[in-house]
């Protein structure tokens, strides 16, 4: 499969409420007064060339990228003018779209190691929702009594995030509290900052002793996110997690690529003079669930663009998601699902050829011509531009080739093999068919005799 | 105020194999404390209560039930977030999910012996049984550790703390009947019943045969029994105690001793006879401080007289009669030992479909009388889909034994149906007895919340009687079984007979004779001279 990239242009002049909104002072109020009389199709682009001494922007920066796939570029008097300012646009687009490492990223898993490192970090496989699981790990209940406000942080920061979210998948969202949970590793005792620590090389085994309590979930098939927030027990109180060159990590969190997030939450220290234990812990839901969020956005491989030189970046809207930032996100998804629904369409023709044995009933034959038609449609819909249906296209290119390919009916005849029906057969022919065969070549001896007999005589 | 930033700063996430450091992304998200912006509903509050209670039988075994009940608020039907707290999230979610209205799922190895050991506080049937409107018992399950485990994690404390740190599989396995269940449903909150909460009872009953724990003698310990002590209370748990049945320390004073000594005491009517029981609570700290553990102690000063024990009002067997492995009878017999009182008994039995009921002849005689059920309800089988299901309402008169009998054909299966060769047979689920038993002392209705937790296991409407349910041994029969090896046996005879028989045959009938020149032998010949020479004898 070959995948290329190629922006469709269209040049139109401004309308009239646009040079109106342009000719404001402030970047920030222009974009908001352009993108409200009507919204973009996904996957495109509105550029605005202003003139190059235009006030809008500061002074030295030449373009700007908003929040909602509008960017604001700085035009140029000069004899090459049209190249120059076709490439400043270029160079924004592809700032805000798709790039090759985006889609290097989602086909991670479909393309040979050498070629592209495994360093890359890998962003969740694309499925048709996830479940994110928010807990608490309290490993001291005798010291600690912490208590949380998860309600209302999630329906006040993630939920809104996850709203934005809503086209890639279906999203649910639930949280427990897990005591005598302890970490797998023995923090290390630090006596310059009398404070414990857990290095770089220990992290990857934090997880694994933790997991088992989690729990995996009995409601639905999809994924799982985790996200812990740790709170040290009293004797190893206060607990740092450290960077490679043995700094402390600023937010005391790490993530583990497809696998969700943690974060240590250590308790003030003055909490502990006033009162008798357990202590009353009150957590911060704010300055967790900008950590949450953060990783879960790195989780889904919404990283930070490569910006051109002199390039203002708003900062994202109060959801915490660009618009285009989605777009970039379905792009990659929708190559992605097809790369896996050929794949497993590929799987399944080469398994047929090797194994005769197996039987393709009818619903199975129609979710395999489905899914064909499927992938068809949403490659056309991708080569065309239109990202919402192809991006539909290929989620259900994908559900039905796994359907046809997972379907248990395939393997009923499977285990019949070609010598059990010599083992029953040849005993019962074989001494039948010896004389007969006997018989057969010595009546061919003779009269090959007889006709040299003949010749003989005449 | 949305945040700006320059070009120059970026996210990093050191790839290191397997995890990443999140570096400063507070500049990311606007988190914002907006007006009104902590406005939140309490959340719904849950409670743990644990408790055990050591009750010693009357064969000299030691029964010791555990109880964890939590309870919560909620209401768990609503779609959307659920956000747990003690409540175990999985169970919530199968809530939700499958709009369950109550669970109870049980997993029992061994047999309580009514007869020998009294009526049990918690009784479930030989096997794995779950219903959910309806009713499931699979006999033929194995318990083990890996069961006990996940109920474990079920717990808030999990083990480590409270009194379910004497939860050691290897102690709880060497038992002569363990079983652990698990009872989700749905309880009123007040008088009205306007909101419901959800509780979730997790029990686990085991009896600790005397001579392996106590090495013939009827003392026990805490130590012995579960190789563990205590030694403090679960921090999350609002209430954690320990019952001793000490019945027959107060009616003869020197018999036997509890070491520590009980700071009060509890009685109460239990299954119909007036019991006392001392009191442990793991929440007062005088009684762990002294030692930093506790280990209950209980020694016989003078060794009880090996009497009886008092039989209890209903027990009931079971059991398969019959020849050959076409026809059977299938036999209940049910003993009221009750002097003057008669009493209803509703029978359940689940008989698998493979088994073919005749129900015209259906008999129940007590006292050699034909003995009429005031209501019968019959769910005939169907093959492969489901069991036969017959339920009966008998009365039973005082001091006889009422025996229910039915005749059944064995069905033949198909041969994929079979199960391997090295094989017990076929397992018959237990039937269920339930019934209102009188008791001998009056009991009172008690209020669940105040009074312990295994007092709420046998509802009293009014005094004179209280609610048995038991549980008959599981029955195994033999189905008329095909012989496998029969394939290979055709193959081999028909094998055989073409070869030998055709074949002559076919020879004989092919075969033509001619005349042959005497040849000079060949090697059979020199064979033969070589043995002639051997033994001495002119060669050919």
């Amino acid at each position: 499969m070959k995948i290329k990239c190629r922006f469709q242009k269209a040049y139109r002049r401004a309308f009239d409420h646009e040079e109106e909104a342009l000719s404001s002072g402030n970047v920030q109020e222009a974009e908001a007064m352009l993108t409200v009389p009507q919204e973009q199709a996904e996957g495109s682009l509105t550029m605005y060339v202003i003139s190059e001494r235009s006030s809008l922007l500061p002074q030295d920066t030449m373009s700007y990228i908003g929040p909602k796939r509008t960017a604001v570029v700085r035009g140029i008097m000069h004899r090459e003018a049209f190249n120059i300012i076709g490439r400043r646009i270029i160079q924004v687009a592809q700032a805000m779209s798709l790039t090759e490492d985006v889609l290097a990223a989602a086909l991670a898993d479909h393309l040979p190691e050498d070629k592209w490192s495994s360093d890359k970090r890998r962003p969740l496989k694309s499925s048709l929702g996830y479940e994110i699981t928010f807990s608490l790990l309290n490993p001291d209940p005798k010291s600690h009594s912490v208590h949380w406000d998860i309600e209302g942080a999630v329906r006040q920061y993630v939920q809104p995030f996850l709203n934005a979210l809503s086209a890639a998948g279906n999203f649910s969202v639930d949280s427990q509290i897990l005591y005598y949970a302890m970490l797998g590793v023995n923090p290390r005792f630090d006596p310059t900052s009398s404070s414990y620590y857990l290095d770089t090389h220990s992290l990857p085994h934090v997880i694994n002793p933790v997991e088992s309590r989690l729990g995996s979930s009995a409601a639905s098939l999809y994924p799982v996110l985790n996200f812990l927030l740790y709170v040290p027990e009293l004797a190893h109180s206060p607990l740092y997690i450290q960077d490679k060159d043995g700094a402390p990590v600023a937010t005391n969190a790490f993530h583990s690529p497809r696998w969700g997030g943690i974060m240590v939450y250590n308790v003030d220290s003055k909490a502990y003079n006033a009162s008798e234990l357990p202590v009353r812990v009150e957590v911060d839901m704010v300055r967790v669930m900008e950590v949450f969020l953060a990783q879960l956005r790195l989780l889904f491989g919404i990283a930070q663009p490569q910006v051109p030189p002199k390039c203002l970046l708003s900062g994202p809207k109060s959801e915490g998601l660009m618009t285009w930032e989605l777009d970039r996100l379905l792009w990659a998804r929708s190559v992605e699902n097809l790369a896996t629904a050929t794949t497993t369409l590929t799987s399944l023709a080469q398994l047929l050829g090797k194994i005769s044995n197996i039987v393709i009933k009818d619903d199975v034959a129609s979710e395999v011509y489905s899914a064909v038609a499927a992938v068809q449609k949403a490659a056309e819909e991708l080569a065309s531009g239109h990202l919402a249906s192809a991006f539909v296209a290929s989620q259900e290119a994908v559900m039905s080739s796994e359907r046809a390919f997972f379907d248990p009916s395939l393997l009923h005849l499977l285990y019949f093999p070609d010598d059990q029906k010599f083992a029953i057969y040849i005993p019962l022919f074989l001494p039948m068919a010896v004389p007969i065969l006997l018989s057969l070549v010595k009546i061919f001896l003779e009269t090959r005799k007889s006709w040299k007999n003949l010749e003989k005589t005449d | 105020m949305p945040a700006v930033h320059g070009g120059e700063r970026r996210w990093e996430a050191e790839a290191a194999p397997g995890m990443a450091a999140a570096r400063p992304l507070a500049l990311l998200v606007l988190l914002v404390l907006g007006p009104g912006g902590w406005g939140f509903a309490d959340p719904p509050r849950d409670s743990l209560r644990e408790e055990l209670v050591i009750t010693p039988l009357p064969s000299g075994d030691v029964a010791a039930t555990f109880q964890f009940r939590t309870r919560w608020d909620s209401e768990l039907q609503r779609e959307g977030v659920s956000h747990y707290r003690l409540f175990p999230k999985a169970l919530g979610q199968l809530i939700s999910k499958y709009s369950l209205r109550e669970l109870h799922l049980s997993f029992t190895q061994g047999f309580w012996r009514t007869r020998y050991w009294g009526p049990p506080f918690l009784q479930a049937p030989s096997d794995t049984d779950h219903y959910f409107l309806r009713y499931a018992v699979l006999p033929r399950e194995v318990v083990c550790t890996e069961n006990l485990t996940p109920w474990k994690k079920l717990l808030p404390c999990s083990s480590k703390a409270g009194l379910s740190v004497l939860l050691k599989a290897d102690r709880l396995f060497h038992t002569s009947y363990h079983s652990q269940a698990v009872h989700i449903r749905p309880v009123c909150r007040n008088a009205h019943c306007t909101s419901i909460s959800w509780e979730l009872r997790q029990t686990l009953s085991v009896v600790f045969d005397a001579f392996i724990t106590g090495q013939g003698k009827k003392d026990w310990s805490l130590f012995r029994m579960f190789s563990r002590t205590l030694t403090e209370p679960c921090p999350l748990a609002s209430e954690s105690r320990v019952y001793v049945d000490i019945t027959s320390y107060n009616q003869d004073n020197e018999t036997l001793e509890v070491n520590p000594l009980p700071t009060t005491t509890y009685q109460d009517v239990i299954l119909g006879t007036r019991k006392t029981y001392a009191v442990y609570d793991l929440h007062d700290t005088a009684i762990i401080n002294n030692s930093r553990n506790l280990n209950l102690q209980l020694k016989w000063k003078k060794p009880p007289e090996n009497e009886a024990p008092p039989v209890p009002f209903l027990h009931a067997q079971r059991y398969v009669s019959g020849y050959g492995l076409q026809k059977g009878e299938l036999s209940t017999l049910l003993y009221n030992t009750h002097p003057y009182r008669a009493f209803p008994v509703l029978l359940l039995d689940t008989v698998p479909w493979y088994l073919r009921l005749y129900v015209h002849t259906l008999t129940i005689t007590s006292k050699g009388k034909e003995n009429k059920p005031s209501y019968i309800h019959y769910q005939p089988a169907q093959d492969r889909l489901q069991p036969h299901l017959l339920e009966m309402l008998i009365q039973l008169p005082a001091n006889s034994v009422t025996k229910v009998s039915i005749q059944f054909e064995r069905a033949l299966l198909k041969w994929t149906e079979y199960t391997p060769d090295p094989n017990h047979g076929f397992y018959v689920s237990p039937s269920v007895l339930s019934a209102l038993v009188p008791s001998m002392v009056a009991a009172k209705p008690v209020d669940w919340e105040e009074s312990p937790l295994f007092n709420s296991l046998f509802p009293v409407s009014d005094g004179s009687n209280y609610f048995v349910r038991l549980y008959t041994e599981p029955l195994l029969v033999n189905l008329p079984t095909p012989d496998f090896s029969m394939p290979y046996n055709v193959i081999c005879l028909t094998c055989t007979v073409v070869a030998v028989c055709y074949g002559s045959f076919y020879n004989l009938l092919t075969r033509t004779f001619r005349i042959e020149e005497p040849s000079t032998g060949g090697l059979a010949k020199r064979l033969a001279n070589l043995i002639r020479r051997a033994r001495g004898v002119p060669p050919l």
